[in-house]
């Protein structure tokens, strides 16, 4: 993609965005605007609601109809727009502490519901625009400013949890692999129901700093290296030993969607109410 | 009490709650979402069943934050919309009504009281959730507090929620109770076209719409392309600090206040001979009046205000007081809430402001009001001491 399609897609008057050199964020936005540009999306079409965190800013600095919601919930704020307009297409730009601790209800019905959203977590493995502090999603034994001696609970992995709660669509890429996380998010966009991408990105100024991968090419790294393109389930015992997380699309499904079904239940509605008048 | 003219033919006998969700569907609200919680539930049971008739979403979130969150969310997708709930549900909600007030966002939520704080007693009436209507979420912020006292009422003021909403673009807090919310009684509800129905502003053109500048809006996908944040804003909806955020928020904040006398409702009785003066709301009001009338019978000069807004508070309506009015009363179930604000209006007076609460999950009866009006002009000697606040 050029340069002159990408600045359609951004409002260059809130550049430059508030993340750090080294943050990852933007690798995620940029194949966020390559997927909807191979999709050919109308941008009068989009709404791009973000919660709140580093990540929640992703709506200001796109050219879409967006929204800046409050933290976690984003995709009870989107839920609400996508009944409202089934015709939109409703992407979300989550955290992970946004998406699997303060909105993590939210997250678990959304799976459940299969309502047509497209979910991106991006996944930092800790809270970036309050300090630096543990998030569930920060690996055992890893510091932040919250657990300087390394943290003694388990992570979350937000894939699995996506898929014990029902989303149709659930993948796990990192922004070191920039290509498969366009191809991924362009998937994610397609399918009709609830997609769930997880994007890890690097946060070099917290989680970096706190756990000696202070340069952002050493964060993108051990990005590399914590990860592996696998099948959930055939994880091979030594990778689980390192704690690789699988990379990849592990389901990608069709059942009915819910606005879908909301339409039905609509017509079944009308027709109950006129055979009663009847 | 003056009532309101309703020319439909039918009485019905229905409960506050269907009135609520009936005036609801009458005012052109097309989308709800909630979480069941007594005694409100009724209002999402009955939505559930009517709004899919006519292509409206009914949605039941997984708690109430969600549900308020939803409810903005399709309000900014071009729906009128609202949620019900009570008092544990309406302290969740708080963050969204924050977020509602900020952005501007028109919007219903309807909070049938019950006795507090905590769960409290689920199936009690109380009335006190005004500070926290009025006050709840945090920063200074716009909202509008109405209030009901009737089942017929509460049909006519959720029609006047839904009005407000969209009118200032403000979120609008309907204040119900257990009471109010259960009881039934036999009413003539409206027929299309009889309500005023007030729709949001449409700018003139898409291009160029502002959407934090004015009353004006526009919905997502209508070609604007706008950011809405929670966050101090300019008029596009960007971050704002220093002076445009004050600038916002006096703007916001004085949209509604500037506008008092038109938002703020009342009704009134014997307000021009009174020199005892009776300010209720909501279900204590009938109450209220049933003691004017003994009152009255026995002589005493005794009016009544009934607020039917609560905020903004209509302090206009205490600076015209006739001079003969000497003594105020204040019956409320809960231990002083809006009486704080009635002694504020009346600072510098010479007027003597009582309070009478009752906490007891039980209605204050017109005995008690009856009581307290005998020893607050010592015409009669009490059986029951008034509370002193």
């Amino acid at each position: 993609m050029l340069r002159e399609q990408y600045s359609e897609y951004l409002r260059s008057e809130e550049l430059p965005s508030v993340w750090c050199p080294g943050c990852g964020n933007g690798i995620i936005v940029k194949a966020l605007v390559n997927a909807i540009a191979a999709l050919s999306l109308r941008r009068d079409d989009v709404v791009l609601v973000g919660g709140i965190g580093c990540s929640g800013r992703t709506p200001f600095i796109l050219d879409f109809n967006t929204m800046h919601t409050t933290h976690g919930r984003a995709l009870a704020f989107a839920t609400g727009i996508k009944l409202a307009r089934p015709e939109l297409k409703v992407i979300v730009a989550m955290g992970d502490g946004d998406a699997s601790a303060i909105g993590g209800n939210h997250f678990i019905h959304a799976c459940r519901r299969n309502i047509d959203l497209a979910a991106i977590i991006f996944n930092n493995a800790i809270y970036g625009q309050t300090g630096g502090q543990l998030a569930p999603t920060t690996p055992q034994g890893k510091r932040s400013t919250t657990s300087l001696l390394g943290t003694i609970e388990p992570n979350f992995d937000l894939c699995k949890l996506a898929l014990g709660a029902g989303a149709g669509f659930v993948a796990r890429t990192t922004v070191f692999d920039f290509h498969e996380l366009i191809e991924t998010l362009t998937r994610a966009l397609t399918h009709k129901g609830f997609s769930v991408v997880e994007a890890l990105t690097p946060c070099p100024t917290y989680f970096g700093r706190m756990n000696d991968l202070r340069e952002p090419y050493e964060m993108l790294h051990y990005l590399k290296d914590q990860t592996i393109p696998q099948a959930l389930e055939d994880v091979p015992d030594e990778a689980a030993q390192m704690k690789r997380l699988p990379t990849g699309i592990f389901k990608d499904e069709q059942r009915m969607e819910y606005t879908e079904l909301y339409s039905q239940l609509c017509k079944a509605a009308k027709g109950a109410a006129v055979s009663s008048s009847e | 009490m003056p009532e309101r003219k309703a020319k439909a033919k039918k009485p019905r006998l229905i409960q506050g709650n269907e009135a609520c969700t009936y005036g609801a569907l009458y005012a052109g609200c097309s989308f709800y979402a909630g979480y069941p919680i007594t005694p409100s539930s009724e209002i999402m049971e009955l939505m559930s069943r009517e709004l899919p008739k006519t292509e409206g979403v009914f949605i039941q979130m997984e708690d109430e934050i969600a549900s308020i969150s939803a409810v903005i969310g399709a309000a900014w997708a071009g729906k009128k919309a609202m949620t019900a709930t009570s008092g544990p549900g309406f302290s969740l909600m708080q963050e969204g009504i924050g977020y509602a007030a900020i952005t501007e966002t028109p919007c219903v939520i309807v909070n049938s009281q019950r006795w507090g704080p905590s769960t409290g007693q689920p199936t009690k009436t109380a009335q006190g959730d005004v500070m926290q209507a009025i006050w709840g979420t945090h920063g200074d912020h716009p909202v509008i507090v109405l209030t009901a006292s009737h089942v017929r009422d509460v049909f006519e003021m959720t029609v006047t929620a839904f009005n407000f909403s969209e009118q200032y673009r403000v979120p609008v807090i309907l204040l119900l109770d257990e009471v109010l919310s259960h009881m039934r009684e036999n009413v003539c509800l409206p027929e299309p076209g009889e309500r005023n129905l007030i729709e949001r502003q449409r700018p003139a053109r898409a291009d160029g719409f502002k959407p934090f500048k004015d009353l004006t809006f526009l919905p997502f996908g209508a070609g604007a392309r706008f950011n809405v944040t929670g966050m101090a804003h300019d008029e596009d909806g960007f971050p704002a600090q220093a002076a445009e955020a004050d600038r916002q928020l006096r703007r916001i904040m004085n949209k509604i206040h500037q506008n008092v006398e038109k938002v703020a409702l009342y009704e009134e009785l014997h307000l021009d001979d009174a020199r005892v003066l009776i300010v209720t709301y909501g279900i204590t009001s009938r109450a209220a009046e049933n003691a004017v009338e003994e009152l009255r019978a026995e002589g005493v000069p005794v009016g009544l205000v009934n607020l039917k807004t609560l905020w903004p508070f209509p302090d206009f309506l205490f600076e015209r007081l006739g001079q003969n009015v000497s003594h105020l009363l204040v019956p409320e179930l809960n231990l002083g809430q809006l009486v704080r604000e009635v002694k504020r209006a009346v600072q510098g007076r010479w007027l003597t402001v009582e309070h009478l609460g009752r906490v007891d999950g039980s209605l204050i009866t017109p005995q008690q009001i009856v009581e307290a009006i005998h020893q607050l002009t010592g015409t009669k000697i009490p059986k029951e001491g008034v509370q002193q606040c």
